[in-house]
């Protein structure tokens, strides 16, 4: 009776083959990915961290619900190219308050983790409107609805406590004034904002955006 | 007898499976209805509303069935022989031939849309960051599942010579199924996504896919106890850890917070590195478990069958599912190269995607060398010639594979159009093709019919094969010259080309590309037509015998 003969145990019993199948690949995924939960040196530290303001976030749902993950990645690699390019290159803790992630796997466009601040807001207009406007060889879809659309951001403080839920250190006071920080944020003289620029000046907002993003 | 037929007329009763899902479809049923009433936005309350409706119509046509159906439920055997349930089969595999030209033509028209930005039209339900997931949905998990659905509810019917475990159960794995695919296309197409690759589909979707996916292991795993043959044949390994496997990823990667019972929006619980290492965790187990294991199990049942020969060796197929199953779940990470993801964890991926080679080609030989003693089948059964070229392509894919994921080819071939030649290559010509071969063989085996016309597989064969050449040449040339454009530098020290200038130098490639999608999905085409037109046929007198060679060689 060989080795080969054995293997009738799991041929014979499907319960018995199912738990084995389960146990094998159970085994890499948890050595790769319950590690990177406990391992402290994971996620380096780095100074000025914070959270998306509310308007950042719901910016951050545009790019998410325009799939613009299919073509953009957000993780500079550390190559002497890369940094050339687009900058410092990507640190785990830039993503540390991304639900879910969006390094991206394409680059059909560049990369866009350091855009921020390269182009002007006007450039950025033109640009989502009518991307050959500024960039002729593009291919690069036009977005015009994004100019049209207003934003609805009257369900933002179920957005931050949903967040707050899966961790992100977003606290009451930040949940209560998300409405009134928005307006700050995208329009600091609407009537709507008041509230919020009074608390700013009083230090008692969210004080998001007190501190610069480190990466910019 | 009449005496019999009354009595069992009087004992007519719901089974516990109607009675159970007419109830639990009719409360969720009114549960979308007053989620399409206090939705956030319009896009939810269309989703809201396709669920109330196809709940509703769900109930009302299992009791009609009821009403309509003898008393007692189909006999287990008849004669002493399985009395196979083939319904759920022939939907799935119609299913699968109308989702693969929706899929393939989505694909065309992203290819298009690379090519010639216009294809956009400045639309938002069209535009490429939507279409895409469309596509790579489309083929994936509605061709391709459907196609394992099919195939998978074939197999163990006819392996185990026992009839499908469930009355409803195996229709609502079907239509559930379905029904999952057009919530999840159309919430592309809306902009309801998770963005995370392969896994677009919100919490709403991912949910009602748990529920189909449970009942399809409860059925494949009753259906495998309930057998008469001693032995669990080998395609029923691989379907099974396809089945477990992708419910295990499923839960694990779209573990998520909705904002609301009225909000199609959640958050993944977990954020950063580690989501992208579960993300691709997941990510390519999907393509280790759905597109690989899956599909071995096709290759295990279909190749032997048609070609009338055992499967090569016994040994190789224990050695090789233990192995590719074990190192599959490791490779994720070298999805990750050079990113913020540790080392060790990119090394650990790195080293398992080259090791995992060895058992791929241990499933490529096992499958070809099925042939031994039957290779002139291959000049006279273009089907055969179709599944076997599909096992070379798995072997070049899977080569290719573990080359792209050292890090140093992949510092050159990642966020590149290298991966999309090679991901098409795996998924154009090993998914593809074993799913038409398996197509060709299912539908006259199942509908008990004479294939219409086997000169329209060989140009389905000739056609998609050029097609798949373009494809993938174009997307080498395109991929590696972006890489190479990216790290140029000029003699004084400055990158060479600005990156606009790499997408222009790829618009001709992404011309060839698109010819080649469109060529494949013409082959594509004479297929729907030929399963149509062999539909169209009367059924043979009897059902066709088939010599079985189902015990392996020594």
């Amino acid at each position: 009776m060989s080795l080969w003969s054995k293997h009738a145990i799991f041929e014979k019993n499907s319960i018995i083959l199912l738990v084995g199948i389960l146990i094998v690949i159970a085994i890499g995924g948890l050595v790769e990915i319950v590690p990177l939960f406990y391992l402290k040196n994971t996620i380096e530290v780095v100074d000025g961290m914070r959270p998306y303001t509310p308007l950042e976030l719901a910016g951050r749902n545009i790019y998410v619900r325009e799939g613009c993950y299919n073509c953009h990645s957000q993780m500079i690699r550390p190559l002497r190219d890369e940094v050339e390019r687009y900058g410092h290159y990507s640190l785990a803790a830039e993503s540390m308050y991304d639900h879910p992630f969006q390094w991206g796997s394409k680059r059909t466009g560049p990369d866009l983790a350091r855009v921020g601040g390269k182009y002007s807001d006007d450039w950025h207009r033109d640009h989502l409107r009518e991307p050959k406007s500024v960039v002729p060889g593009t291919v690069m879809p036009a977005y015009p609805w994004l100019a049209q659309n207003p934003l609805d951001f009257s369900h933002i403080k179920d957005d931050l406590r949903t967040q707050a839920t899966v961790g992100v250190p977003y606290t009451t006071d930040m949940i209560d004034a998300a409405t009134a920080d928005i307006l700050a944020q995208a329009s600091p003289d609407s009537p709507g904002a008041g509230g919020s620029r009074q608390a700013l000046s009083e230090g008692a907002s969210t004080g998001l955006r007190r501190q610069p993003r480190s990466h910019q | 007898m009449a005496d019999t037929a009354v009595v069992a007329a009087k004992t007519k009763s719901m089974t516990i499976g109607e009675g159970g899902t007419a109830l639990a479809l009719t409360a969720l049923a009114f549960v979308s209805l007053v989620v399409a009433a206090k939705a956030y936005t319009p896009e939810y309350a269309l989703h809201a509303y396709l669920f109330t409706a196809a709940s509703a119509a769900a109930v009302i046509a299992i009791v009609n069935r009821y009403y309509e159906r003898a008393a007692a439920l189909p006999p287990l055997t008849i004669d002493g022989k399985p009395n196979y349930n083939m319904g759920p089969v022939k939907f799935a595999t119609i299913a699968a031939v109308v989702w693969g030209i929706a899929g393939f033509t989505v694909g065309l028209w992203a290819a298009l849309e690379l090519a010639f930005p216009a294809f956009n039209l400045d639309l938002p339900w069209f535009s490429f960051g939507r279409i895409r997931p469309l596509h790579t949905s489309a083929v994936i998990f509605a061709f391709g599942g459907n196609v394992l659905i099919a195939t998978s509810f074939y197999v163990v019917q006819r392996t185990c010579r026992a009839r499908l475990v469930g009355d409803i159960a195996p229709w609502f794995v079907v239509l559930g199924y379905n029904f999952f695919i057009v919530i999840a296309g159309t919430g592309y197409l809306l902009g309801i996504t998770q963005s995370k690759e392969y896994a677009e589909p919100e919490w709403y979707s991912d949910l009602w896919l748990t529920v189909v996916w449970v009942v399809y292991l409860l059925v494949y795993l009753g259906t495998v106890m309930r057998r008469t043959e001693p032995h669990i044949y080998v395609a029923n390994w691989f379907y099974l850890a396809f089945i477990l496997t992708i419910a295990v990823l499923h839960l694990g990667n779209n573990a998520a917070v909705p904002v609301s019972l009225f909000s199609s929006k959640s958050y993944i619980v977990w954020s950063g590195v580690q989501d992208a290492m579960v993300q691709w965790w997941y990510g390519h187990n999907a393509v280790g478990f759905f597109l690989t294991a899956g599909f071995l199990g096709i290759m295990y049942y279909f190749i032997p069958k048609r070609a009338d020969r055992p499967v090569y060796s016994y040994r190789l197929s224990i050695i090789h599912f233990w192995a590719l199953i074990f190192l599959y779940i490791w490779a994720g990470p070298h999805h990750l190269h050079y990113t913020a993801l540790p080392d060790w964890a990119q090394t650990l991926g790195m080293t398992f995607s080259i090791m995992l080679w060895m058992p791929s080609w241990g499933g490529m030989i096992n499958g070809i060398m099925t042939l031994s003693g039957a290779w002139d089948k291959l000049r006279t059964d273009p089907v055969l010639r179709m599944m076997v070229v599909s096992v070379a392509f798995y072997g070049m894919a899977t080569f290719e594979g573990p080359m792209m994921s050292v890090k140093a080819v992949n510092s050159l071939s990642h966020y590149t159009d290298w991966t999309i030649g090679h991901v098409h290559s795996g998924a154009l010509g090993w998914v593809g093709y074993i799913s038409f071969g398996a197509i060709y063989c299912l539908v006259p085996w199942v509908w008990n019919r004479k294939l219409y016309s086997m000169r329209l597989v060989n140009w389905h064969f000739w056609i998609s094969t050029i097609g798949i050449v373009l494809y993938i040449t174009a997307m080498w040339v395109s991929g590696i010259m972006q890489g190479l454009m990216w790290r140029a530098y000029t003699a004084l020290g400055f990158l060479e080309y600005s990156f606009v200038e790499t997408v222009q130098a790829m618009h001709p490639f992404y011309e060839i590309r698109a010819l080649g999608g469109a060529l494949y999905l013409t082959g594509a085409l004479l297929m729907a037509w030929n399963i149509w037109k062999t539909l169209r046929t009367p059924a043979l007198e009897a059902a066709p015998t088939r010599a079985f060679a189902m015990t392996p060689a020594e």
